[in-house]
């Protein structure tokens, strides 16, 4: 059980945030491309979601799994992605993600005066509060498999 | 009834077949006085409710029927506009029934094709190595199950979040479109399905599955 990697993106598919802990495979394409795919597949899965959907929504796309891992998915009003690919046994952890959003980047990044937002955070103080928040979770095993 | 749809992609991404078991419609009808306190536009052919959510109609909600009778896209029942005869006071008050648009074929058409790159996408971002596309989509409201057949077939199914069974019955279908379109001589491959007793086999699959799989209320 472990946690492979994190994306933070805001509502213009600027990514504000990238971490990974165990990925074993590379995408095969520079970061920055990696992130506009990432981006724009989320896009598009919400909006297939919302056109396939039988009944009205309410929280959307959750998370999707392959053979090998499972992406989850949380998104607020303003448009802020939170997206955190694990491995398969791991169950909903939209809490996890929401914990994420409001006591990290809310806390440490918005109510910063010295933070831009809308482009990449470099706080220090968030990535390693980020980094000991997700090596503190549960399902995060320092042994990658 | 908690299996939505079917739908059966070929390797090109083209829809082949696509079955609606069961479709919950959320509708609302109420009746109207002038003037309408809901903010209608034109979208696609659709009159779709663009603001004003109230009373179980809701945003991207469309019109449905006008006093009882349906209309046909963005026209009544009798070739008047729509949104002309919703904005003319003689008319009123009149009863309109909105709800969540179906899916037009053609809709669906686009919207098989764009799981079938997402599918893709999924199994190219992956961080791990040797990774399939993706089998599971959960949403609040569905779960979408895939399976991928080695020659590149998907069996798409659309079930409520709390169905169980559903791999089984991906598989069962991958049967029946073995035993009834493929071995039927004048089925082309990668073309749409068009053997009916693919379809009645299907509908039988889908019963079973249903009665078998799910642990929730209102089954």
């Amino acid at each position: 059980m472990t946690v492979h990697n994190l994306y933070l993106f805001d509502r213009n598919g600027v990514c504000l945030h990238y971490s990974e802990w165990h990925r074993k495979k590379q995408a095969g394409i520079s970061k920055e491309e990696e992130f506009k795919l990432m981006y724009g597949m989320l896009f598009s899965i919400r909006s297939f979601v919302s056109k396939m959907s039988p009944l009205d929504m309410k929280d959307g796309f959750l998370a999707f799994q392959t053979s090998r891992y499972k992406l989850h998915y949380y998104e607020t009003p303003t448009g802020i992605k939170v997206v955190m690919n694990t491995d398969l046994g791991v169950g909903p952890i939209r809490d996890v993600l929401h914990h994420i959003y409001s006591a990290l980047y809310v806390e440490l990044v918005v109510k910063n005066p010295l933070c831009p937002l809308g482009q990449t955070v470099q706080s220090e103080l968030f990535r390693s509060r980020l980094d000991s928040y997700i090596r503190s979770l549960p399902f995060f095993s320092a042994r990658a498999g | 009834m908690a299996i939505f749809s079917v739908y059966v992609v070929n390797k090109a991404g083209g829809l082949i077949y696509h079955l609606d078991s069961y479709a919950p419609r959320a509708e609302a009808e109420k009746t109207f006085s002038y003037p309408l306190d809901l903010l209608l536009k034109l979208h696609d052919e659709r009159v779709l409710v663009a603001f004003g959510q109230r009373d179980g109609i809701r945003v991207g909600h469309a019109v449905l029927a006008i006093n009882g009778k349906d209309v046909n896209g963005k026209y009544t029942a009798d070739g008047k506009e729509v949104l002309e005869y919703l904005g003319n006071p003689a008319n009123y008050p009149v009863s309109v029934r909105f709800g969540r648009p179906r899916l037009t074929s053609n809709e669906k058409l686009m919207l098989a094709s764009m799981f079938h790159s997402l599918f893709a996408i999924g199994s190219q971002l992956s961080p791990e190595q040797g990774s399939s596309g993706i089998e599971m989509l959960e949403t609040d409201t569905f779960k979408l199950h895939c399976f991928q057949t080695l020659t590149g077939i998907k069996f798409v199914v659309l079930a409520d979040p709390r169905q169980a069974g559903i791999d089984s019955l991906l598989r069962k279908i991958y049967e029946i479109y073995s035993d009834f379109a493929l071995k039927n001589p004048f089925y082309s491959l990668e073309m749409p399905i068009r053997c009916e007793l693919f379809e009645q086999n299907l509908k039988l699959a889908l019963e079973v599955a249903e009665k078998a799989g799910t642990f929730g209320p209102g089954s």
